[in-house]
This record gives structure tokens, sequence and C-alpha cells, in this order.
């Protein structure tokens, strides 16, 4: 690293100071609850902003300089991967779907959290939060753009890449993190900052981001694991400020105490039900594990999110009410997940396969409690219909939870044998979930989430097919018809990884860039 | 007493970082993971950049970390000579 | 309770009934049989006769597992909402009481699925 240490004239106290508060004035013309007007409605009473200092102390001046050099490192890399087809590098094929999955699911996300912490940062009446949400607004935007720039690579040699800004808004498993972010962004600016900057940064993003980027990093996927670790560096300063937001408003007024809990436990809950992707991904999808869904709960959550709320107590707040149905889940959640894309491999842009014997071993051995009692003899008896040709793709539609819009694949809590219904009346109408906790979670604002776009309800009502399409005409095939509106093209971009394009090229390049042709 | 942690990334960066750290910090256990180094303390853990500077000869300045960060956890207060990791309870 | 916001918060149910062409929702599901990893969704006319829902549809959407041909249907246990529930498969889905997303499961006993594992 080339970098100059500036002779300093003011020390980090002070220059934080000068550059955050010191930068901020007092309305004179206009009233502060025009200029601000999104900051009470919520009911979090706030009395002195300046109350709110980063711990990082960090101004904007430094982190231009710091944020640049982690482009130019990041930039750098990407480059050199391309020029070497480092995908070639990759443990094999079927590891590109994990990066298909982060780019379609997860790389929106940071668009909309750019936004969102945009606008958070302008509602705020303190200027240390405000520069704290400019920075990671900032953060967000770069995050966005170094995963599209790097995942590019991938675009050009495998299938299922190609249109994942179009995919996002439509394809069925995508609504999933997609209607969790507009939940969190339609929500006003301090709920937003308790659901993303607190229980998704604070609580929840090690859980996405170390064990894939790691796991890009076993896996031989350099480019992945530079653009992640070069993201995951700004979030050490997106936990802070989530951490401290939370104890600045808590320490405001004792009133905040029960909202701020109400969110906790909502937000927690509803970031733990995206992360049931990431959940599959460690468990099924990278070809070398790192470490086990539920080790990374127990260690990402169980013990730090343990020690954070321990520390948290001192304010009043307590450990989420869902930690106790999320730890009976930790043996089930990444194996009902991937039984259910294996279930919709036809309808899917990535491909879904059968894990191996020894990686049905590896299985085992990590959920000695679940694994060969419920969960190897499906799997078995798929792999045999497969050898048959008679690889299942379940072609009927299902039920979704209202709230979390995930399959309503979940079971019982302390039942993995019982499919977990829940349902609620309300105005004349039934809605259903798939949880205690997503339940309630409705309850609270009916009138939001009446207003789900639920996919599989949306393509019964017609609105999921290409433009001009005639439902009522002679052959009309919808599956194919909502392939076409998903952009998703069947054969090459879904079904099995067995047989596909992607598992053929990656055969054939690798074997010409290891042998002479 | 909660467990604080900082990850950094694996690379000739924060090779002296992290050897500072253990240094400075014998309650520290130091955890290798593919392409990062995970560092577990018992209550605290501080970064001195005294210690750091002795080892890469140069000055440096603690917010350089930020390049070479990748998680943490703790509530954190950083000056000019420390970063501070730490849980109140 | 009440969404907070700055100003009227109403808004338009997405899935109300006028908008599924003449259809309504009914959700199936098999109990021990979680090789289907969720319930069916299905719009149906509420004229549809309960027979041919059984006979016409469950095929196509659970006839892939080996335990579905064995059915005895004259012994499997309806359940609606949870409740334990007596369809009359000569009448149609209004007749029996089917309102617009409504839940119903069926239990097939004997029959525990793939090696009796519930999947
Ligand atoms: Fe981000
Ligand atoms: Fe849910």
């Amino acid at each position: 690293m080339d970098m100059q240490v500036a002779k300093k004239k003011l020390g980090l106290k002070e220059k934080y100071q000068v550059m955050t508060r010191g930068l901020d004035w007092e309305p004179s013309y206009q009233k502060k609850e025009d200029i601000y007007p999104y900051a009470s409605y919520e009911g979090i009473k706030i009395h002195d902003w300046d109350k709110w200092e980063d711990p990082f102390r960090l101004t904007m001046d430094a982190y231009w300089k710091y944020q640049a050099e982690k482009e130019r490192k990041l930039y750098a890399i990407i480059d050199a991967y391309a020029q070497n087809n480092g995908h070639l590098n990759v443990t094999d094929a079927r590891y590109i779907n994990t990066v298909k999955l982060f780019l379609t699911g997860v790389s929106p996300l940071e668009y909309m959290a750019h936004r969102g912490f945009a606008h958070a940062g302008r509602a705020f009446p303190g200027a240390g939060p405000r520069v704290a949400c400019l920075m990671q607004s900032l953060d967000e935007i770069r995050h966005a753009q170094t995963q599209i720039h790097a995942l590019s690579n991938f675009n050009k040699h495998y299938n299922g890449l190609h249109d994942f800004r179009h995919m996002h808004d439509r394809v069925w498993y995508l609504s999933v993190p997609k209607s969790f972010f507009d939940d969190a962004v339609t929500a006003g600016p301090f709920e937003f900052m308790v659901a993303i900057g607190f229980s998704f940064e604070y609580v929840l993003t090690n859980l996405l981001f170390v064990p894939f980027v790691s796991g890009a990093a076993y896996n031989g996927d350099m480019g992945t694991m530079t653009f992640g670790f070069s993201a995951q560096s700004d979030e050490a300063r997106h936990m802070t400020l989530g951490l401290e937001v939370i104890k600045f408003i808590l320490e405001q007024d004792p009133d905040n105490l029960p909202i701020v809990q109400r969110w906790i436990d909502k937000w927690t809950w509803r970031g733990y039900r995206v992360l049931t992707l990431v959940a599959m991904m460690m468990d099924y999808m990278l070809p070398k594990r790192t470490m086990s869904w539920k080790e990374a709960w127990e260690v990402y959550f169980e013990e730090n999110g343990g020690a954070l709320f321990k520390d948290l107590a001192r304010y009043g707040i307590t450990m989420p009410r869902c930690a106790e149905t999320i730890a009976l889940e930790k043996d089930h959640l990444s194996h009902q997940a991937w039984g259910t894309f294996y279930n919709y491999g036809a309808a899917a842009a990535f491909h879904t396969w059968v894990p191996e014997k020894e990686e049905m071993d590896w299985l085992a051995a990590k959920y000695p409690q679940s694994f060969d009692k419920y969960y190897r003899p499906r799997l078995e008896f798929w792999r045999e219909q497969a050898a048959k040709g008679n690889r299942f793709y379940n072609k009927t539609l299902p039920m979704l939870c209202q709230t979390c819009q995930i399959p309503m694949l979940f079971t019982e809590p302390g039942d993995p044998t019982k499919i977990c219904y829940r349902e609620v009346d309300y105005q004349g109408s039934k809605y259903h979930f798939c949880s205690d906790h997503c339940k309630e979670i409705f309850e609270h604002e009916p009138e939001k989430y009446v207003q789900s776009w639920l996919p599989v309800h949306q393509i019964y009502q017609g609105s999921c097919f290409p433009e001009g399409t005639d439902p009522s005409a002679e052959g009309f095939d919808p599956l194919a018809a909502v392939l076409q509106y998903y952009h998703l093209e069947f054969g090459r971009d879904n079904l099995d990884f067995e047989g596909s394009e992607d598992q053929k090229n990656f055969d054939l390049w690798r074997g010409q860039a290891t042998k002479n042709g | 007493m909660s467990t604080v942690f900082i990850a950094l990334q694996a690379n000739e960066d924060t090779r002296p970082i992290i050897e500072a750290i253990a240094a400075d910090n014998p309650q520290a256990r130091i955890n290798e993971a593919p392409a990062m180094v995970k560092i577990d303390a018992e209550g605290r853990l501080t970064v001195r950049r005294a210690s750091i500077e002795d080892r890469i000869g140069r000055g440096f300045d603690l917010q350089e970390l930020h390049i070479n960060l990748i998680s943490l956890s703790g509530n954190i207060d950083e000056t000019d000579d420390e970063l501070t990791l730490s849980w109140h309870a | 309770m009440a969404v907070a916001a700055i100003g009227k918060y109403e808004f338009e149910p997405a899935d109300a009934l006028e908008k599924f062409h003449g259809a309504q929702l009914l959700y199936i599901g098999w109990e021990d049989h979680l090789l289907f990893c969720a319930p069916f969704a299905f719009p149906f006319p509420p004229t549809m006769p309960f027979r041919a829902v059984v006979e016409e549809v469950l095929p196509g959407s659970f006839g892939y597992h080996p335990d579905f041909a064995r059915i005895d249907w004259a012994q499997a246990e309806w359940f609606k909402s949870g409740q334990p529930w007596r369809p009359d498969f000569d009448k149609s889905l209004a007749e029996n009481g089917l309102r617009h997303k409504d839940v119903i499961r069926f239990r097939t006993p004997g029959l525990r699925g793939i090696a009796g594992s519930c999947s």
C-alpha cells in the first residue's frame, strides 16, 4: 500500500467535530419540521441529535481516500481474473450457480440500500447520522456496481446471468429478497435504520457475506472473493452505524424502547427468512464447503448476536423471540430450501441437482439429528428417478406466505414432518403465513401486507405473461409464457445441472485450458 | 464476558497488523479461514497504532484498517492511537 | 394496530376475488408427503365439483409420488383450516363451503412417504 500519512493538524475527535457538526447550520427562514417532515411520525422521540457520534470518526475527506484505494485494488484483481480466464479455476461449474443467485437476488438490494440510506440521511435532522448515512449510501452503490462488473465476466460464459435486473422484479423466488427490501424502504427513516442498519447489517450480514465470500475463496473464485471482501470492508462501518443508531435512539427517550424492540423482532425475522437462500447455498451449492449453515448460525448469531443482545440488555432490549423458532429450524432450513428449488427447477434461472454421495455424507455428519432421517430418503429417491429418466419437476404452483413470500415449505417448530400453516381473517379475506412470526408481522400492519405482490397469485391473475399474450388462444402454455415474461430461456437457464450447457462448456473449456488441443 | 472479534483479509498489508494485535492482546485467539483471519477475544480487544508502526517501519493511520477490514463485533472507540472493541456486559 | 404513516394509508388488497377472472383460489396440501415441498395453489371456478378436483387435477399434481396410486379416497381424512372436515365429492366447491383462499389438506392413513420418512 502506498499511502502517505498526512501531518495532522487536528486530532481525530476535533476533525470529526469540524467536518460533521461544523458543517451543519440552524435554519433561519424555514421551520425545522418543514425541512425534516419525516422525523417524528413514527413515534420516535429525539431530544438532542448532537449526542450521536460515529465511533470511527470517519470524515468525508478520509472516506474518499480509503474508498479510492479499495477500488484500485478491486479492479486490478477483477481485470487480472478476467484476462486469465479465472472462471475456469473454480472447483466445478455447479459453483457458478451461487454467483447467479447472488447477482439476481442480492446485487439489486445493494442498489436499494443506496437509495434507502440516501433517503434516511436526508430525513434525519442530525449532522452525525446524516454524514454516516451519506457514506453508507455511497458504499451501497459501489457494492451494486462492483458486483455487476465482477459478475459480468461470468455472463460472458454461463447462462442465467443475462438479465438479472429484469428478473429481480419478476421471478418468483426473487420476490423474497425484493419484497424484503421494498418493505424496509417504504417504512419511515427510523424503522429503515433499525431494519437494515441494525437487524440486517449488524445481526445478519456476517451470515451473508462471510460464508459466501469465504466459500468463493475456497472454491477458486477470486473475482467474487475480491468484490465480496471489498464490500465487506465497508460493512464494519455499516454495522457500527447500525449499533450506534440503536443505542442513540434508546438513550434519547424511554418511550422509544417498545417501538425499537418491535422493529428488532420484526426485522430479525424478515432478514432471517431471506437468509434461507444463503443456508441452501452453503450446504448444497458450494462444491467445497467451508462450514455448514448450522455452524455459521451458531457462530455468527448465537454467539456474536448473543453477546450483542446481552450488551443491549442495559437499555431493556431483549433477544428477539423468533430466535427460539430459528434454533428449532437450523437442522432443517437448508434441506427444505434446496428441496424446494429442486421441485421448481424448471422455473429457476439457475441449475439444481441432487448432491453426490460424499456430499450427502458430509450433510449427515453436519446434521446428525435430521439429514439421514428426513432428507436423505427424499434426495435418494429423486436421484434414482432421475437416473431412470424421470427427473422430478413440480409443475403446480405453490402456496406462498403473505409476509415473506416464500412457498409454505417450513415445518412446524419441533415437528419436521408437518408443514406449518397459520392464517388470519382480515376484512373478509383469508391470509396465510409460514410461521407465527410472519403472521404477527401481518397482524401489526395488515394494510401494508395485503398489498403483497405474490408471484403465484399474479400468475393466476394473468399479470405474468409477455405483453400481447392471449391466454385463451388454442394450445396456450402458461409455464412457457411465464418463463418468457421472466426472460428465462427454457433448456438453457433452468433444469438440472446434469446435461446443462454450462456443464458441457465448462468441461470443454477446462479441458482446453489444461491440455494441448 | 462476551467475545468481541475483528476479521481481516489475509494479505501482506494485514500480516503485521495481525501480529501487532496478537502481541498486544494476549487473550486473543487467531482463527485462520480461507482468505481471512478472524481474531476473537474475551470482552475487549485493542488495536494499537504504535505496535503496527513498529512492525511496518512507517507511519500508520488507524483508519487504513478500513481497507482490509471484513467484520467486527463489539462497541467501538477509535482515537488517533487506538481502536478498541468491547462489550459492556 | 396500524401502519405509521404521514397520511391516509388505505390500499386495495392485491388478491381480491374479482381479480381472478371468475376463479377462486384453493390451497391443497397432502400430509406426510413433503417430497412436494409446499401445499399447492389452484385457481378453480366455484362451480367445479369437488370430485373433479380429486380425480382430474390432483393426479397431475401429486401423481409423481409412488404413494399416490395407493390412495384409498374413502379412507382419506380431510381438514379445512386445520380442522377436521368432510367434503361432498358430488357437490361443487362453493356448495362444500369453500371460499376464496381457503386451505384444505388430506391425510392418507397408512401412507407415510418414501421409506416412511414423510417425504
Ligand atoms: Fe452493501
Ligand atoms: Fe413467512
